[in-house]
């Protein structure tokens, strides 16, 4: 029997490591120490565990310990590489690029800059795979562009973007390229030196590790990225992120990397043949279903699908003991699904049934084969109970049809 | 977000889903909303020449509030004369199934559904009424 209720949203959050959890509980009691205490042992401890720390989360993306820079997540690291280049660089030109699919960290910081008139954006399109035309990157470039900031691996989609392409158009060109990698690293291999990122957010709490902890990584040579900072303060972190360090957070994030960077590439292996198990049943139970996302370049752990003639928040409602995420954001004022899903171009209708799940570390098989019944089961029964479908079924264009919206 | 003990009990347990023949005469159907909305809502009503609902059926693609608010609206409308049906407010539904205001939409939709299948049983019973009068027809007419 498959324990209840089932958790596959990973790319919402992970739980906490075991291991992430027994390395931090010292840094909560007898470790407490301030890391910036500069003249007693209890500070000289906190201090060593979080250069250790460092060196844990640079290993993992394969940068250098001190170009760590801790933060609270990665909204606040895409929020500090966004504003921090544009605010640092302003003399040298106000260009940023992206992409319409990154999230809202990125895209509402860019919106932020462009309101206070400090900077211009393109918002670059995406394929019906959800992925950037490198090309269309090239193009975009002005003079007057200073930064280019696109996603590793999109979180709702799974879709990876040709980071390395990017990478190599950026450094040709001498611009700043940011990565929000938040849904990359600890999953595929992410390496800040071969990839030509120059600016790198990362997040615990997606790695199994713990939540309120994530880092910016900052290139210091070929070329030595600058910031202005968004925190001011005691100048922690390089002057570039002040505030105390959250020590027990820091020794967690780090374990997190540690654990993940070992189990990489069996963990990969495991999750890629559980997402393929759980596609290849719910395609032979259901038809018209459709994937969102690219088909090969994709998260191990992601699968994004409609259910077509099923409204994707009813069919949550209908899984109640399965945590997965609808794209269809009904729940929102806004009535409208998924942003990334429909800037696939697919059919309205499809987008609002949506469907991600997110396999991690934790998930077994008996999960897998649990899930793919349940869905089963309530997408038929939701079908029967569909206009739509029944008017599919009588060979009708949905099309065709003139609705009477409200 | 949670939802309501009575939305859950809709959504677990739907009244009178399904359809009647549209070919019916005494049917009136009503289609509203719209797919890209994320909400459509077929209403049927079996109403006889006293304009008395006999029987309700229902299809909805929509969230789970909206499938709520149209199973409701079967119950509620059955017995009822269609003039009273037609005075009925989304409010009733809104406060029957304790929807929350981003969910207040759906009960639009039940009460457009409502008014929409009256309309197109008026409609059709006046086509059929029409053609009673015709002399050549009437004869032949058994209702």
């Amino acid at each position: 029997m498959v324990k209840l209720p089932i958790y596959m949203d990973n790319h919402a959050t992970t739980p906490v490591d075991p291991g992430v959890l027994e390395a931090m509980l010292p840094y909560f009691t007898t470790k407490f120490g301030n890391a910036a205490s500069r003249n007693h042992s209890f500070g000289w401890e906190a201090e060593e565990a979080v250069d250790a720390a460092r060196n844990q989360v640079a290993g993992l993306i394969g940068g250098k310990a001190k170009e760590i820079i801790f933060t609270s997540g990665a909204t606040e690291s895409d929020n500090l590489a966004i504003k921090g280049v544009v605010e640092f660089y302003k003399e040298k030109g106000n260009h940023i690029i992206t992409c319409v699919t990154e999230h809202k960290a990125v895209l509402d910081s860019c919106r932020a800059l462009e309101r206070q008139g400090k900077a211009t954006v393109t918002y670059l399109p995406v394929d019906k795979y959800g992925m950037v035309d490198p090309d269309d990157v090239r193009r975009a470039i002005t003079e007057k562009t200073v930064l280019i900031s696109i996603m590793y691996a999109n979180n709702e989609i799974g879709t990876i973007h040709p980071i390395r392409e990017i990478g190599r158009i950026a450094k040709e060109k001498g611009i700043i390229f940011h990565c929000d990698a938040v849904q990359a690293v600890g999953k595929i291999p992410v390496d800040v030196e071969a990839d030509g990122i120059d600016l790198l957010a990362m997040s615990g709490h997606k790695i199994y590790g713990p939540k309120g902890i994530g880092a910016l990584w900052v290139r210091s040579r070929g070329p030595r990225v600058r910031l202005a900072p968004i925190i001011d303060g005691g100048g922690h972190e390089r002057g570039m992120r002040s505030g105390t360090l959250n020590v027990p957070g820091i020794v967690g994030f780090g374990k997190a990397c540690e654990i993940a960077k070992a189990g990489m590439a069996e963990e990969a292996a495991r999750l890629t043949d559980l997402r393929n198990k759980l596609q290849a049943g719910l395609f032979e139970r259901l038809d018209e279903i459709y994937l969102n996302g690219h088909p090969t370049e994709r998260l191990p752990g992601n699968l994004n699908l409609s259910f077509a003639y099923v409204e994707g928040e009813s069919l949550l409602m209908g899984i109640s003991d399965v945590a997965v995420s609808s794209g269809s954001a009904c729940t929102s004022a806004t009535l409208e699904p998924s942003y990334v899903i429909r800037a696939l171009g697919i059919n309205e209708e499809l987008a609002h049934s949506s469907i991600r799940f997110g396999l991690g570390r934790f998930n077994t098989e008996e999960e897998v084969d649990y899930v793919t019944e349940r869905i089963t089961r309530e997408v038929r029964r939701l079908r029967d109970m569909s206009p739509l479908y029944e008017m599919a079924k009588e060979g009708i264009d949905l099309k065709s049809v003139q609705w009477k919206a409200e | 977000m949670a939802y309501s003990d009575k939305v859950l009990d809709h959504y677990n347990n739907p009244r009178n889903v399904g359809s009647f023949s549209k070919e019916d005469p005494d049917v009136g159907t009503g289609v509203v909303g719209a797919p890209e909305c994320g909400d459509v809502m077929k209403l049927q009503l079996k109403i006889n020449d006293n304009g008395v609902i006999q029987d309700a059926r229902f299809k909805t693609f929509g969230c789970g509030s909206a499938i709520a608010s149209s199973s409701y609206v079967t119950e509620l409308v059955k017995g009822k004369h269609i003039d009273e049906a037609m005075a009925i407010k989304n409010t009733v539904i809104v406060k029957e199934l304790n929807l929350p205001p981003v969910k207040i939409h759906c009960s639009v939709l039940a009460e457009d559904a409502i008014k929409a299948a009256i309309a197109d049983w008026k409609t059709r019973k006046g086509a059929v009424a029409d053609r009673k009068i015709e002399p050549s027809r009437a004869a032949g007419s058994g209702e």
